[in-house]
């Protein structure tokens, strides 16, 4: 569901021997994918593109100058980079763990560990959201037991600033780490675990000599997934930073719904769009130069 | 030892994860008419203040029946184009598969604005039509990945076999095939349902002034935040509970589609 998509080079291991209704997916395998293509079409990539065609309607390059070349918006797009990096960070270093040890457990508990991740992913950010304002605000759940308990004398400020927004974004983008981090550790051979243990290697060095690097194509997949949609957050960053953390979704909509920019909100589209496709494209080429033999 | 280590610190990390949803349900019951942890005293209030008003119930039907229909015809649609990405041997395979995905990868936003301007031309601003189908864009992903990875594991000796009996090619489709498809059909349609009942930005542009459930609850957190929110959140939660256990029931496993 998440990590990298499959390529279409992976179905073809599903390639089938030739039977009776082969002939027509041979030939004609294109037909059933049509419905589908016209909507992608008409309500996915004509609408951005016709959208993204509002930046140089004046014929030039004027708003994409002001979106790159303006302090203001360069701030916010330099911000945007910044918590990207921030959240994948602290994703993989809460992910790692959990995905290894979801691995590794009894079926049982693993059953058990994955549902308490997909409760979590499932269930509507903004119930989320709604719930860390609760927990982190002045007056909230956090605040009020330190105080209880003497530990600080005012409210710690955990809301609308750059920690709430990471509280709340890492809570969102956590489960995508966790599920590619599981899936390369299953992938590994328990062969070479055993062989290690038998010639005595203690458990740090096993992980740090054939987990760690084993599994680092889970890593990658999981950062990668994890960034980029870090890039694109609207929700958290809208709620939990209180219009004092700015990001490139929440510019956009300001420019449009609250401005009526079209054309800046468009330059702005097309400059996140790039950053995002950009980074998944190198991501995925580097992925597959590392998996050839 | 160094693995008491990581079951500790994986349990701090489930805290992090279910501390939010665990939050709102004392919250929910609560007396207090305002935030107050831990809650003075027992109440259903904000239960029956939900159910009492026309409006947020307004919002839940309209979002029930939107992520129904999304649900609908994003099988409809990414079904057979799941049919296409796995069997078909065609140019531009390759091409359509990063299509059919792309909308996991671009910014919601972006394609949100997009749909803005072009509904805003052909008027369809607060039609929950227009909704089902910016929510079907985003709901095909799911469908094709669950279908792609059902028809992966598919045994095609059965269909071969049906048709070495006689069985004519829709026969086949419709007796054998996606009979055993089931799971993966139901795992996929949930997963639909559920990422259009959820969603918020694309209805913060297109819903205009009718209100789904998300864009509703994020007004009512923007502007007041009295308990019944903490309410609905806890049906929401109960709801994906039970979508999830249907999906562990009846669909493909979850951990298979994970993947």
């Amino acid at each position: 569901m998440v990590g990298f998509t499959p390529s279409v080079g992976d179905y073809a291991a599903t390639s089938p021997e030739d039977g009776g209704g082969e002939d027509f997916m041979k030939t004609r395998g294109f037909l059933p994918a049509l419905p589908a293509l016209i909507l992608l079409f008409a309500f996915f990539l004509f609408p951005v593109v016709r959208m993204l065609g509002f930046s140089v309607e004046a014929g030039t390059l004027d708003w994409y100058a002001k979106a790159l070349g303006e302090q203001l918006y360069l701030q916010v797009f330099w911000n945007t980079f910044e918590i990207a990096v921030f959240v994948t960070a602290i994703c993989l270093l809460l992910g790692y763990p959990l995905g290894f040890l979801i691995a590794t457990t009894t079926p049982g508990w693993a059953t058990l560990g994955f549902i308490f991740v997909l409760l979590p992913l499932w269930t509507s950010v903004l119930v989320r959201t709604y719930a860390w304002m609760v927990l982190l605000g002045r007056n909230g759940v956090f605040n009020r037991w330190l105080i209880d308990v003497g530990a600080i004398a005012d409210p710690l400020p955990l809301l609308h600033n750059l920690s709430g927004v990471l509280i709340g974004m890492v809570h969102v983008l956590l489960p995508y780490m966790v599920l590619p981090v599981y899936g390369a550790v299953r992938r590994l051979d328990p062969a070479l675990v055993a062989a290690a243990q038998g010639l005595g290697a203690s458990n740090w060095r096993i992980f740090w000599r054939i987990y760690l690097p084993l599994t680092l194509p889970g890593i990658f997949a999981g950062s990668v997934i994890v960034f980029v949609l870090s890039l694109g957050f609207f929700i958290t960053p809208a709620l939990l930073g209180g219009g004092k953390v700015m990001m490139v979704a929440v510019l956009i909509e300001q420019e449009v719904h609250q401005t009526l920019n079209w054309p800046l909100a468009a330059a702005l589209s097309a400059v996140l769009l790039a950053l995002t496709l950009g980074v998944y494209g190198l991501a995925q080429a580097a992925a597959r130069q590392e998996a050839r033999p | 030892m160094s693995r008491r280590l990581l079951i500790a610190a994986c349990s701090a990390i489930y805290v992090f994860l279910m501390l939010p949803l665990a939050v709102v349900f004392p919250i929910s019951l609560s007396s207090a008419p305002y935030m107050q942890f831990p809650p003075p005293g027992f109440s259903t209030r904000w239960y029956d203040r939900f159910f009492e008003d026309p409006q947020w119930i307004e919002a839940t039907v309209r979002s029930l029946y939107v992520g129904g229909a999304t649900a609908l015809l994003a099988l409809a649609l990414g079904v057979p184009l799941a049919f296409s990405l796995a069997r078909g041997r065609f140019a531009g395979r390759v091409l359509l598969d990063r299509l059919a995905l792309a909308p996991l990868i671009v910014p919601t936003i972006i394609l949100s604005v997009g749909l803005y301007g072009l509904f805003a031309k052909l008027k369809m601003i607060g039609e929950w039509y227009g909704l089902v189908v910016a929510h079907t864009v985003l709901a095909l992903p799911f469908v094709v990945l669950v279908m792609v990875a059902g028809l992966r594991d598919f045994d095609r000796g059965l269909e071969q076999a049906a048709e070495g009996l006689g069985a004519s090619r829709v026969r086949t489709l419709l007796r054998v095939t996606l009979p055993l498809l089931r799971p993966s059909l139901v795992s996929a349609g949930l997963l639909a349902f559920i990422s259009s009942f959820d969603e918020l930005v694309i209805a913060l542009f297109l819903a205009g002034p009718n209100m789904t459930l998300p864009k509703k609850m994020f007004d009512n957190i923007l502007m007041e935040i009295d308990p019944t929110i903490a309410a609905v959140s806890v049906m929401q939660i109960l709801l994906v509970s039970i979508v999830l256990v249907l999906i562990g029931r009846f669909g493909r496993g979850l951990r298979d589609s994970a993947r």
